[in-house]
This record gives C-alpha cells, sequence and structure tokens, in this order.
C-alpha cells in the first residue's frame, strides 16, 4: 500500500476529531441534565 | 434513566456504517490507476463535504424559518445554532484531509485554487456566525441577529459548491453530485459505492450528532433561565429584607 502516512493522517485526525466532539457532547448533555431537579428531567435525555 | 430508543439505534447504525466504511474504503476497493492509495483518502473527503452542505443547509432553513413570522419559535435558532456548530468541525476536517489528498495528488498542501478559498471562507464566516451567537442581548433580538448572519454567511454555501464550474481550478469537477454526474457517474464499481457509503454513514452520524447537540442547547437555554430566576428571586429577597 502506498501513502499509508497519509492515510493513517486522514482517517485518524477525522475519527478522532468525529468521536471526541460526540464524547464532549454527551458527557457535558450528561453534566447539565444533572443539574436540573430529577421532577424537571426528560426520561429520554440521559 | 433510560435513553431515547431512535438516538441510541441512530448512533449503533451510525458507528455500524462507519467501521464498514472504513473496510471497504482501506482494504475491499482497489487503488486508482493514477493516485494510487491515495485515492482512499476521497471516501471520507467526499461524505464530509456532503454533511457540511447538508449541516449548513439545515441552519440556512432554520433561520429562515426564524425569521419568517409565522413560523418563528425559539427552536428554529437553537437548532439552526446546533447545525453550524457541527458544520464547522465538518468543514474543518474537509479542509484537513482536503490538505492531506492535495499534498499527495498536487504535491502541495495548500493552493489559493477557488474551490479551497471558498471552502476556507466558508469555514471563517460560520466561525464568526458562532461568535455572534455568543453577544448578549435580548433573546428575540439575538435570535434574528443569528438568523441573518446564518443567511448572509449561507450565501457562500453555493458559491462554494459551483466554484468548479465557475472558475478555473486545480480542484477537479463535482465527481457526483451535479446534474450532469449525478445519473451517469464519473467513477464505478466498488469505489462509487464505497463513496455512497461513505455519504450515508457520515450523514447518519450527522443526524445523531444534530439530536444531541440540540438537547443540549436546550438544556443550556433552560440551565440560563433558571440561573437567572434564582439570581432575581435572590436580589428580591435581599431587597426584602433589606441587606445589602
Amino acid at each position: 500500500m502506498t501513502h499509508v502516512g497519509y492515510l493513517i493522517a486522514g482517517y485518524g485526525a477525522t475519527f478522532a476529531v468525529l468521536a471526541s466532539y460526540a464524547a464532549w457532547i454527551v458527557s457535558k448533555k450528561r453534566a447539565l441534565a444533572r443539574e436540573l431537579p430529577p421532577e424537571e428531567r426528560d426520561p429520554r435525555w440521559p | 434513566m433510560r435513553s431515547d430508543v431512535t438516538t441510541r439505534v441512530l448512533g449503533t447504525l451510525s458507528i455500524a456504517a462507519l467501521a464498514l466504511l472504513a473496510v471497504m474504503a482501506l482494504v475491499v476497493t482497489p487503488a486508482d490507476v493514477n493516485q494510487l492509495d491515495a485515492v482512499r483518502l476521497i471516501y471520507i473527503h467526499v461524505p464530509l463535504a456532503t454533511v457540511m452542505y447538508a449541516a449548513f443547509g439545515v441552519t440556512a432553513v432554520a433561520s429562515v424559518l426564524y425569521l419568517l413570522p409565522r413560523t418563528r419559535a425559539r427552536k428554529w435558532d437553537v437548532l439552526a445554532g446546533a447545525a453550524a456548530e457541527i458544520g464547522v468541525v465538518f468543514t474543518g476536517l474537509v479542509l484537513v484531509t482536503g490538505s492531506i489528498w492535495g499534498r499527495t495528488t498536487w504535491g502541495v498542501w495548500w493552493t489559493w485554487d477557488a474551490r479551497l478559498t471558498t471552502t476556507a471562507v466558508l469555514f471563517v464566516l460560520f466561525l464568526g456566525y458562532l461568535a455572534l451567537r455568543r453577544v448578549g442581548g435580548d433573546p428575540d433580538t439575538q435570535a434574528r441577529r443569528n438568523s441573518i448572519a446564518a443567511l448572509a454567511a449561507g450565501i457562500d454555501l453555493p458559491i462554494v459548491h459551483k466554484s468548479v464550474e465557475w472558475w478555473r481550478t486545480l480542484h477537479q469537477k463535482s465527481s457526483l453530485l451535479d446534474e450532469e454526474t449525478f445519473l451517469h457517474p464519473h467513477i464505478h464499481g466498488s469505489m462509487y459505492w464505497t463513496v455512497m457509503l461513505g455519504i450515508g454513514a457520515f450523514l447518519l452520524l450527522f443526524a445523531w450528532l444534530l439530536i444531541h447537540r440540540y438537547r443540549l442547547a436546550k438544556l443550556e437555554d433552560r440551565i440560563e433561565d433558571e440561573d437567572l430566576e434564582r439570581a432575581l428571586a435572590e436580589r428580591r429577597a435581599e431587597a426584602l429584607t433589606g441587606s445589602p
């Protein structure tokens, strides 16, 4: 296979950024949901 | 607490589709005669660009819906902001993967080609839009300002798409998504279906991200409102007791 370094950089950057962004959204959403009183939390939004 | 079934299914499908894409793109499809294995970057670059268009398209439509008196609702502004943030992330990745591919094929990391330049301008415009969303004001004024800014920035979207036709560019013309090539694409076989799989996989991921980012923005709004109410209640209590 040619251009292995370029492929690792391209695929690595893409999947790392998207996974980090998704993890940030989910963890921040969970942290904020905990700040709400239990009766006001939407059960669909953990 | 139970999770929303729809987003869980969407998330699982996205991961499965992205895993299949990685196998198809890196193992199954053949190398290109001219580009050799660098062609494998196209299987993520084109889908990322498709999501970029979709995300900013959602921002533009939601902004119009906010500006129209009949459909004006806070949710459209929240949706526009959520989609724009995802769009900026994807545009950044389009520029990075495009730059890496450009280095292997054109021999340079960057050139002031019309497609590249208009895409970089789009990235900067929507970064500015996200910064503008943080500027304070009353909610309606803020949302109107956001909507107008999104539509102004969105003017660049068709310019990016048409740039390869309007100017003589180093970037090749559209291989899939224009009127002429949609029914008769220039690429065939497993390469074509891998690009299509990539578009489907990244669109699924976009839908998942959009739902979660929208919910996060709604939560941020609610908590901001509650903090404001709490601060007002404290001030009222202080006024009643006469303490500073």
